[in-house]
């Protein structure tokens, strides 16, 4: 895999979509008790996790992302009672088709927040932030185009 | 006349790599396409039909007219460089040539295009005779005689050989500057060759096709006839045939979103897609019927009406051997035969 | 093919039926095309034989808004198709009259390896060699029917109809490979390697879209990709990227509705193993939520419309929980 070999200076675009009830409110609990989070992270609000289409996690990679994660609420406690299901099968199966295509199998992740989890939240944030730096640069799946 | 060993082609092609780009057919995962030679590419001059034509090396599939970008709230508007490297295409088959000499009555008349008009003025085309002519050819229906191609160079395999003959300016200037990886060749064998070729063509299934009828006069008598509904039924609407051709030149201008800017670009586009030539107030053929005779009528009717009765169909037979349902000029033409 | 042309003469006649669509014989063996019949008189030019690999049942989509019914003659593996149709209410059951036609492996004239093909004697239906005799431009030469035939029939789905009224002709299971292995194959490289079979493969695609136009299972009115309200390049290969996303999202969108006909693979100009992505995600969806064969049962729920409470978390895929199941 191809490490950056600047790690310190990397610093990686991470797209982090969030249902509105659960993992937003989340994130907004991390934020409200001073927990931290990296700066990398641009969260974008989804009704559901369900609402995100595969064709959004390919988007963001193109457009410029070097990891992709979703994150709703936990089975059994959606909003929309089964949205997350869905997701779940739907990510499962996209995330296995990035990985027979070759792309790094870390750059994609889902993980269950509820509104509750503040501390998860800024967790899986650095977590998943430090993983992405460990990957280095997205260069399978970016559009060329989109470098300048 | 000249020749060159066919095993002592790579050096050929190492030297004018040198000092210019060379495309040539090149085998990768399987096909043939016209492709940038480099050191491992593994040249296949024995597919008779690359998969797309060599159109792309002058009009390629997509290209960046200009790119805009802003920084700091200014926005700045850079015109795409015009080619202005010299550059070889090597292998054209003698349909591919005439294909080219199509597209220049579009883009080199007024107003010209000046993208493709510079890659036309620093190209190089080294045509190549057609060894083994394939039973969808129908070259010669259009008068081109795959034995001797137009061309700046024009060669001809023979054993194991490669007979080579400069027409042009351009030509003898490759020539010149290869001269040492020549020997003398004697003209006879190469018309043995030639007098060979012709006589399979005849022998070619398609090759007593007849355009009788059509031209521009059959915008007028062939538009609504009733053979159109039959035949257009099983197309699939997809782009094979158009993208596959010598002669298709529509394109399509559109914007990239880079994030920071705007990249134009313009793209081969099909008058079988539905989004084809659309407006504003919606699109003028609503049919999958009215587009599939477009393409039919534009290359055997309206092309000729605008270019002296010029056809914009070369014969080469592509889309004959790739339409996904099995339907091609060939097709159209001797349905228009049976019916008068 | 003269028992073919004999019943639907009779179902045209007694006005059962308003058309047939069958295949219509092209300029060689090898190209025939589909085609609607709209008289008895027409069928002189109806053909079935080898090369009759086309998968009619998405012509069935637009013979479904027509008035009446039409008589369509499908193979073992289009009717899985058409059940699938069904079940997404694209075609209608009612204006179809469907004649389960017997199928012996379909063949590929792009896999006989010879020039200037001008007959091909050994391909015509019920009665197949073994060995094709090829009479070319060049000569005389053989190949065995094995050989030339469809990727698609190498993995065979079986003899049986999934749907039809009556049923002309017998079947042959000519299946010889296993359905997973190519993918199974790729699941066991490296990254870099996967990465690079499939950057060389895709890097061929020419946006043509024959592949989605053929799809049974594409039939959106308007393709996402066709979308003006997003930068798709839709026909443009402006990148690596575009070709890898279009596949990528192509094969999803047709996830767990595919029934693997093979037709994307066989209309392919440029070759692509197309079917891999389709295939990647049958095995995966198998392995994870059970064995599921679209097309087979109308009434069924679907993988991707269904779930359990207890399916696997996305991270099985790190963990390489897939990729060695």
């Amino acid at each position: 895999m191809p490490v950056n070999q600047n790690n310190e200076e990397f610093r990686p675009v991470i797209v982090a979509f969030c249902c509105n009830w659960c993992s937003y409110a989340g994130a907004d609990l991390a934020g409200s008790s001073r927990l931290s989070y990296p700066a990398d992270v641009k969260i974008i609000r989804v009704p559901c996790s369900c609402r995100v289409n595969p064709m959004f996690i390919l988007r963001a990679f193109e457009k410029g992302a070097d990891g992709v994660i979703l994150c709703g609420c936990h089975p059994g406690d959606c909003h929309y009672s089964t949205g997350n299901y869905y997701a779940r099968r739907r990510m499962t199966l996209l995330f296995s088709m990035l990985d027979f295509i070759g792309v790094e199998n870390g750059r994609t992740r889902v993980e269950w927040v509820s509104a509750a989890e503040g501390v998860k939240f800024s967790e899986t944030m650095n977590s998943f932030v430090a993983k992405i730096r460990s990957l280095g640069k997205n260069v399978r799946l970016g559009d060329l185009r989109c470098k300048n | 006349m000249l020749k060159i060993k066919t095993a002592d082609l790579p050096a050929l092609y190492e030297r004018i790599a040198q000092s210019q780009d060379l495309f040539l057919p090149v085998r990768s995962a399987g096909q043939t396409d016209f492709a940038l030679w480099q050191k491992d590419a593994q040249v296949d001059l024995d597919t008779l039909k690359t998969v797309k034509s060599p159109k792309d090396v002058f009009f390629p599939q997509s290209e960046t007219l200009y790119s805009c970008h802003r920084e700091d709230g200014k926005l700045s508007v850079t015109p795409e460089e015009l080619c202005d490297k010299p550059f070889v295409v090597f292998g054209m088959k003698a349909c591919d040539v005439q294909g080219i000499a199509v597209l220049d009555k579009v883009f080199l008349s007024e107003p010209v295009d000046s993208y493709y008009a510079a890659r036309r003025t620093h190209g190089t085309i080294v045509a190549l005779a057609c060894g083994r002519p394939e039973t969808s050819c129908f070259c010669t229906v259009f008068g081109i005689d795959p034995a001797a191609p137009e061309g700046d160079v024009v060669t001809w395999m023979v054993d194991q050989w490669l007979y080579w003959d400069a027409k042009t300016d351009k030509g003898f200037a490759l020539t010149d500057f290869l001269h040492d990886l020549f020997e003398p060749a004697d003209e006879s064998t190469v018309e043995q060759v030639k007098t060979a070729i012709r006589a399979i063509v005849k022998k070619l299934p398609y090759a007593d096709l007849s355009l009788e009828g059509w031209g521009a006069q059959a915008a007028d008598t062939r538009f609504d006839s009733p053979i159109w509904e039959q035949l257009y039924k099983p197309c699939l609407a997809c782009g094979t045939c158009t993208f596959v051709c010598p002669t298709c030149q529509c394109y399509d201008i559109k914007d990239y979103d880079t994030g920071s800017g705007v990249q134009r670009y313009r793209c081969w586009d099909s008058c079988m897609y539905s989004d084809f030539t659309m407006m504003a107030h919606g699109n003028n053929r609503t049919s999958q019927m009215q587009r599939f005779r477009q393409r039919f009528m534009h290359k055997l009717a309206y092309f000729p009406a605008n270019n002296d009765g010029v056809f914009s169909c070369v014969g080469c037979g592509r889309c004959v051997d790739k339409c996904p349902s099995h339907l091609n000029i060939v097709k159209v033409i001797k349905a228009f035969g049976k019916e008068d | 093919m003269q028992e073919l042309i004999t019943r639907a003469k009779a179902l045209l006649e007694s006005g059962e039926v308003q058309r047939v669509l069958g295949w219509k014989q092209g300029e060689h063996i090898y190209d025939p095309e589909p085609a609607f019949f709209d008289s008895a008189e027409a069928l002189k030019d109806f053909v079935y034989n080898g090369f009759c690999g086309a998968n009619l049942s998405k012509y069935m989509i637009e013979a479904a808004k027509l008035e009446g019914k039409t008589l369509v003659f499908l193979k073992p593996c289009d009717s899985y198709s058409f059940v699938q149709l069904m079940k997404e209410h694209r075609v209608d059951r009612e204006k179809a009259h469907i004649i389960g036609v017997g199928c012996k492996g379909k063949l590929s004239v792009n896999k006989i390896d010879a020039d200037g093909i001008l007959d091909i004697q050994g391909a015509g239906y019920p009665d197949c060699a073994d060995t094709l005799t090829v009479d070319t431009l060049y000569g005389q030469t053989t190949v065995s029917y094995k050989d030339a035939m469809l990727e698609r029939c190498h993995v065979c789905k079986g003899k049986e109809h999934m749907v039809c009224d009556e049923q002309i002709g017998e079947s042959a299971d000519t299946a010889d490979s296993d359905r997973f292995a190519q993918v199974a194959a790729i699941e066991a490289m490296s990254p870099e390697e996967k990465f690079a079979f499939f950057q060389s493969e895709l890097s061929k695609c020419i946006r043509c879209n024959a592949c989605r136009n053929v799809c049974p299972a594409c039939s959106c009115r308007k393709c996402v990709f066709d979308s003006t309200k997003f930068d798709s390049t839709q026909k443009a290969n402006t990148t690596s990227f575009e070709e890898k996303m279009f596949h990528i999202i192509r094969a999803f969108h047709v996830a767990g509705r595919c029934t693997d006909c093979g037709e994307c693979s066989r209309v392919c100009p440029q070759g692509i193993p197309l079917h891999l992505f389709n295939r990647k995600f049958i095995k995966d969806i198998n392995s994870l939520y059970g064995e599921y064969q679209a097309g087979v049962d109308a009434q069924a729920k679907a993988p991707l419309t269904s779930f359990t409470q207890e399916d696997a978390e996305p991270s099985i895929v790190a963990e390489g929980g897939l990729t060695h199941a």
